[in-house]
Parts: structure tokens; sequence; C-alpha cells
């Protein structure tokens, strides 16, 4: 009797490479680069395709300790939130592949103030950087140019452009060699739409990253994960403006949730709360892992263990 | 796979090749006009091949088992729930949707004292999520050198909840099938040395029988084939992978030959062993198990899976959405906000997560808006200033609050003249656009 033939997709396209960072040697400051992307069929299929590099890490670190974080997600970092050098130093020795920076909205936060902000997590850190900026277009519009500015050849991943404000972070990315994130809700077509746009600007492929966004465990995940699971099937059928690598910030939408910050009042059901919430940020980015993100950001470094655990398996 | 109506047609007297049936070809006793018009029937699932009474019985092997399902729906059972999974039809949910959640089983061991406790804790396990009741679907006694056969007859009282009986040795398994008379348990595991003896008592006690092999697919296939061929119909597949990538690849390979190769060998559900890894067992949720073992009932690690078994298992083309009504936040006063929104369940949750996460007490109307966005919905005519005033008004909101404020979302400041005339008397504010902008509104705005 014939065997069974392993049944193999044949797909004819890929997802493009991109680096994030920059060495001395390429005109930056880090030491060393990431470069994620370049799969060749679906998540951890090697026995079809080619997974090159593995998803990477990014753990996020603020400018100023947030005042909206869960007590059990500050205590997890010993102190490293007071200050943010030290809070980036600290996401290197946890093993983050990625330093996420974010801006608090606050009153000092302003282009100069941006610019020492980002200086000192160059030095503390020797990883790659993404920077957010607050979530408020004008004023992040206003940091981002100057983090473009001061970065310089840094190869800094500048977010998040939007559909209906991208144009000045691009235009910044673009004059000083940086990356763009480039997000829109949950929507393939969207997504599509808005890589051109930016790729209208004159960025190239290789410079943009496809943010999809995505909505916790428990709070629409199943959204995030199907939207990802049809780009990355287009990209493998060849659609070329949905081939850029997938950056999702699981950790952002965990932490939101009741799950993973309500301690007390809530049913027993649910089981012990730190264990709970770790599991609630690890399975969101851990499902969404499965259905194509090449980088995820995270918050809690226990978080990180259990999901470059995963990593580490599939990728072996 | 199903035939198309040409293909039934060859199947048909018609195309017979002996007289005696090609006798009765076109003979309109099925009701139809012609054997080609009874096909295209049969194709569409609009007629039943009963009505024929000279088809010849390889033809209708051929049709029968080209209408079975491509991945066997296997059921098992406790006293007092069952389970089924197995009926899948695509590889991603957003070509269809996935159909049967995988069952989420705890192991205990014969050899344990507490595991009728343990079954006693997973029977009594239920959370409440988007108003529904989840939960747990049975526990999978393992023999472990202790009593197994007492074991099975404790948890069976503990637990209603369908069980798995878990031993390679058939005395073993017989002892454990008739301390569950009265369930129907899953049977695991027949391979390649005990095939037969199992094979024999899976279709004695009429149970479905896991089959087991050593992670290589085709030595997985001819096992199922030799135990179907032994009578027993109901098979669940063990690869024998434990871990991730092994696990993924095969699971993977295996629904693509049931579903794309239409491969009847393997056209069965899947059963994984997750350990204790919520990990490994949230890849085994996404990708392809039907039944999922985990070795230790922790609720912090159950609900979050139990969560995420529900999100990917929802219909996409029906997003769940929540009941319109009044939804109380941290506890509200009379003089608290009073909100609008829609009973989307992204826009729900988005709203009631902002202002719960806030510390900020509120009320929270939910519009019956079809389950649609606020924008779709405005868009749609489903959220308009009829709808918003008709849910103020037949909610008994107006019982519970001692002010006539409503803030609607930022997205529908157009309605605002519209719903003043819709509800006079009522001072309506604009709110944020976006759900995350409410908890700054309310401090500011709101007093």
């Amino acid at each position: 009797m014939p065997g069974i033939e392993v049944p193999k997709e044949k797909w004819s396209g890929k997802v493009r490479e991109v680096t994030l960072g920059a060495t001395a040697a390429e005109g930056g400051t880090r030491s060393r680069t990431v470069t994620v992307g370049g799969e060749t069929t679906l998540p951890f299929l090697k026995f079809e395709g080619e997974i090159p590099h593995p998803p990477a890490i990014a753990l996020e670190v603020r400018d100023q300790q947030p005042n909206d974080w869960p007590s059990i997600l500050l205590e997890a970092w010993n102190g490293a939130t007071q200050d943010v050098a030290e809070w980036a130093k600290a996401a290197e020795a946890a093993g983050a592949d990625l330093v996420a920076l974010r801006f608090n909205a606050s009153e000092q936060l302003n282009a100069a103030y941006a610019r020492k902000i980002l200086r000192r997590v160059l030095s503390a850190t020797g990883l790659p950087l993404i920077v957010f900026g607050a979530g408020q277009a004008d004023l992040d519009n206003e940091i981002l140019v100057a983090v473009a500015e001061e970065g310089k050849g840094e190869r800094l991943v500048l977010g998040v452009c939007e559909e209906k404000n991208y144009r000045t972070i691009v235009a910044a990315a673009l004059a000083h060699g940086h990356l763009v994130d480039a997000r829109t809700p949950m929507d393939v077509n969207l997504s599509k739409q808005l890589t051109i746009l930016i790729h209208d600007m004159g960025m190239p492929l290789e410079r943009i990253i496809t943010d999809p966004t995505t909505g916790a465990l428990g709070y629409g995940i199943e959204y995030g994960y199907s939207v990802m699971e049809r780009l990355r099937i287009a990209a493998l059928q060849g659609d070329t403006m949905t081939q850029q690598p997938m950056l999702v910030t699981p950790g952002e939408e965990a932490w939101r949730t009741k799950e993973a910050r309500a301690a007390e009042g809530v049913p027993a059901a649910w089981g012990d709360y730190v264990e709970r919430a770790i599991n609630w940020e690890v399975l969101t980015a851990s499902t969404l892992i499965q259905s194509g993100a090449d980088i995820v950001v995270l918050r809690h470094p226990k978080s990180l263990q259990r999901v470059r655990a995963m990593i580490n398996a599939l990728m072996s | 796979m199903a035939l198309t109506g040409l293909q039934i047609y060859k199947l048909l007297p018609a195309s017979s090749t002996k007289p005696e049936v090609k006798a009765h070809a076109n003979c309109k006793e099925c009701g139809y006009p012609t054997c080609l018009a009874f096909a295209m029937k049969l194709a569409a699932k609009q007629a039943e091949l009963s009505l024929c009474p000279y088809v010849e019985e390889e033809s209708k092997r051929q049709l029968e088992e080209s209408a079975a399902p491509p991945i066997r729906l296997i059921t098992i059972a406790g006293s007092a729930k069952k389970l089924e999974v197995g009926n899948e039809l695509v590889l991603y949910r957003h070509e269809k949707t996935f159909y049967h959640p995988p069952g989420l089983f705890v192991r205990v061991k014969d050899t344990q004292p507490d595991a009728a406790q343990v079954a006693e804790a997973v029977a009594a396990y239920s959370v409440d999520y988007v108003g529904m009741s989840l939960t747990l679907d049975g526990v999978a006694v393992e023999a472990a050198g202790g009593d197994f056969a007492s074991t099975v007859a404790a948890v069976k009282a503990a637990c209603p909840f369908p069980l798995i009986l878990m031993t390679s040795d058939p005395a073993t398994a017989e002892a454990g099938l008739k301390a569950a008379q009265g369930t129907m348990p899953l049977l695991w595991a027949a391979d390649a040395q005990n095939w037969q003896a199992m094979a024999k008592l899976a279709a004695q006690y009429k149970v479905p029988l896991v089959v087991l092999a050593n992670g290589d697919l085709n030595a997985l296939a001819d096992l199922a084939e030799q135990v179907k061929n032994a009578g027993v119909e109901d098979i669940v597949l063990d690869p024998g992978t434990r871990g991730y990538a092994d696990s993924l690849a095969i699971f993977t390979q295996l629904r693509r030959l049931a579903l794309k190769k239409n491969e009847r060998k393997v056209g069965y559900p899947l059963i994984a062993f997750a350990g204790d890894d919520a990990t490994l067992a949230a890849q085994h949720i996404a990708k392809y198990a039907g039944f999922i073992v985990l070795d230790r009932f922790d609720p912090a690690m159950v609900y979050p899976l139990i969560v995420l078994r529900a999100n990917l298992f929802t219909d996409p083309q029906k997003p769940i959405q929540v009941l319109p009504g009044v939804y109380e936040i941290n506890k509200p006063g009379p003089s608290d906000p009073l909100m609008i929104t829609t009973n989307f369940s992204i826009t729900y949750f988005s709203v009631a997560n902002e202002v719960e996460s806030s510390g900020l007490p509120g009320w929270l109307l939910v519009a019956d808006a079809e389950g649609m966005s606020v924008l779709t919905a405005w868009a749609a005519g489903k959220f308009d200033a009829e709808r918003i005033a008709k849910t103020v008004k037949t909610t008994g909101i107006e019982q519970k609050i001692n002010h006539k404020r409503l803030i609607i979302p930022g997205h529908v400041a157009v309605l605002l003249g519209e719903i003043e005339e819709e509800l006079p008397g009522w001072e309506i504010n604009v709110g944020p656009r976006e759900a995350v902008d409410l908890p700054n509104y309310l401090k500011t705005r709101w007093g």
C-alpha cells in the first residue's frame, strides 16, 4: 500500500525581511541588529518552508513610571521603572530582543524632553529600539520628528503611523534612516492600503512593519487572530503589499483587562491573580504568534520567559 | 469529499453496465424525470439516495462514503454530560468557522489519593464569560499501578462529565470499562502491540478508541485503518507527539490530509497532551486538537484557556453580541454618569473595560444595534436617535438615576439635535470617539 504523502502547500510568496537597529559599522550605535520576516510558510511549519528568523520579543519601557499599570506589573521590575535608563537596562537583562520606548502623555513631554530620553535609552541599552509616541497626533508628530533626528542612523521603528496621521512620521523616518510601524484597526484591506500609502511617500518596503492591532484574550483576540492569519496567507500567496512583518502589542492589550488588573472582588474561578494575569499576557501573545506575529511587545519579564520558551521550542 | 452531480450520475442506473440495473434507467420511480436530474438533486443534498431502489451496492457505498464528513464526529458521554468533537470543515476559522470546541480534560492517576476530589473540582468549575457559562469537559483517569477500576468508579461518581480511560493494558482497560458502565468513555490507547485486544474491547463496550503512534504519520494511518477493519468506527488519533514543533507539524498535516486530500484513513479528531503548559494547550486549541488533556487543575490556567477556546470557536460570521440593557460598572449610584453604546461585543467590552479599569462608577446603556459597532450601526441606521431614545425609555434606567444627562459616543455627535428632540428634558453630552479616552473624559467633564 502506498504511504501517505506529507501534504505541503506550494506558497509563491515570502514575508519581507526587515532589519531593526544599526551597529557602528552600519551607522548606528546598537550592539546588534534584529531581523524579522523572511518566512515562506505559515508560522513554524518548517516541513514545508523557511522560517529564517524567530519572532522577536520587545519589552515596553516608559519615560516615566506609568500610573495606570497594576502594581504586580510594576513590582516585577524591582524598582527599575523609576528611571527609563535603568528600565531599558533591566529589559535587556531580562532577555528582550528589542526595547519599545513609549512616552507617557504628560505636561513635560516635548521635543527637547523626548531627545533627552532617547539619548538616555540609547546609551543604557545596545538593543534596537521601537519608539512609540503618547497617542496624541500633534504631540506625537512633534516628538517623533525630534526622536528621528536625534537617533539618526539607528534604524529605530517609529510609531504609530495611522491612516489619519502618518505623513509627518514617515517623512521624518525617511529623512533619518528609520523604520515605521503602520497601524490599522484589524482589517486586511486597511492594512494593505496604509502600506501602499506609506510606500507611495518613498518609504522602502524593507522599512515598513505592519501593525494590524489586536484585542486581548477575551476582548476580541479572535478578530486580530483571523486578520493576521488572512494577512499572512495573502502574503504567502504573493500579494506584495501584505508581505510586511507584523508587530502587535499583546502586553498593552492584556494589561488593560480586568483579568490582569483585578486582584480582588473577582470570581474564585479566575484563580491566583498573578498567575492568571501573566497567563493572560502570555496566551494573548502566544496565540498571535501562532497566527503570524513577527514582533510582540510585552510588559512582564516573566511573560517574556514563557513566550521565549515557546518560540525556542517551535524553532528547534 | 462531496461528489458532483455528474460524478453521482455515473453511479446511478442510467450509467450502469449491468443490463438488469440499466433497465431501470430514468424510470422516474424516485420522483425525478431522469437519473441525471436525480443526481443533481443528490449533489445539492435536496434528495435522499434511498428514493432509488435500484442503485447498486458498490455505488451506494461510494455515495455514502462521499457524504460522510471528512473528520468523523465522535461523541463521548459521562453520567450527565456529553461531548462531541470532529466534523470540522476548515483549516482557518475565517474560511467558515470552527464547529466543535476541543474538550478540555484534567488527568488524574489511579495512584492519586485525591483523584475523586480533583474530579469533583473539575465538575464544579464554571466561569461566566460574556453571559456564557464555560466549563471543563471531563477527567482522564490514568492507570499507573493503583486500583484502576475503583478510581474510575470514584471519578465517575464525583464527576458527571465524560471520562478518558488511559491504559495500554487490555485487562486493565476492561476493568475500567466495566467500572465506567452507564457512560461512554474514550479509551486510550491502541498501539502497535495491543491494538487487536483494544479494538475488540472498544467494539464490545461500544466506546471510541484512541489510536496511538510514535510520531509517524504513516504508522498512525495504517494502525487506524487496521483498527477500523477490526470493527471500530469511532476512532481518535494520538500521533504521539508531546512538544510544540512536532505537534504543530503533524496536527496540521493530519487536518490537511482529512480536509484537502480527503484521506479517510486519518479522518478523525485528534487528542493532545499538554502537560501543565498553558501555552502548549493554547497551541492545541488553535491548531486542531479535538481533546486536550492537562496534567493539573489550576483555575489560573484553565480560565484563560477556556476563554481562548470560546474566542477562537466563535463563528466569525456571527460576532458575539451582548444583551441590550443596563450594565452597572463599579457599583454606580443615582448621580453617576450614564453612557450609551452598541451591543457589538468588542464595542461593549472596550467601553466597559475602560470605565471599569478607571475605577469610576457609571451606568452603561447598551442599545440593540444588531451586533454592530458604533460607526457601522450608525451608517446602517441601527444606532440612530430613535433607537437611542427607545433604549433610554425601555430599559428602566430612568428609575435608577436622579439626573437626565446622557453621554453619547463621539462618533455619533451628529445625532445630538435629534436625540434632544426624541428625549425632551434630557441633556445630551458628546463623549470621546474612542473608549480609551472615556476615563479622562469622565474625570474632567462629568460633575
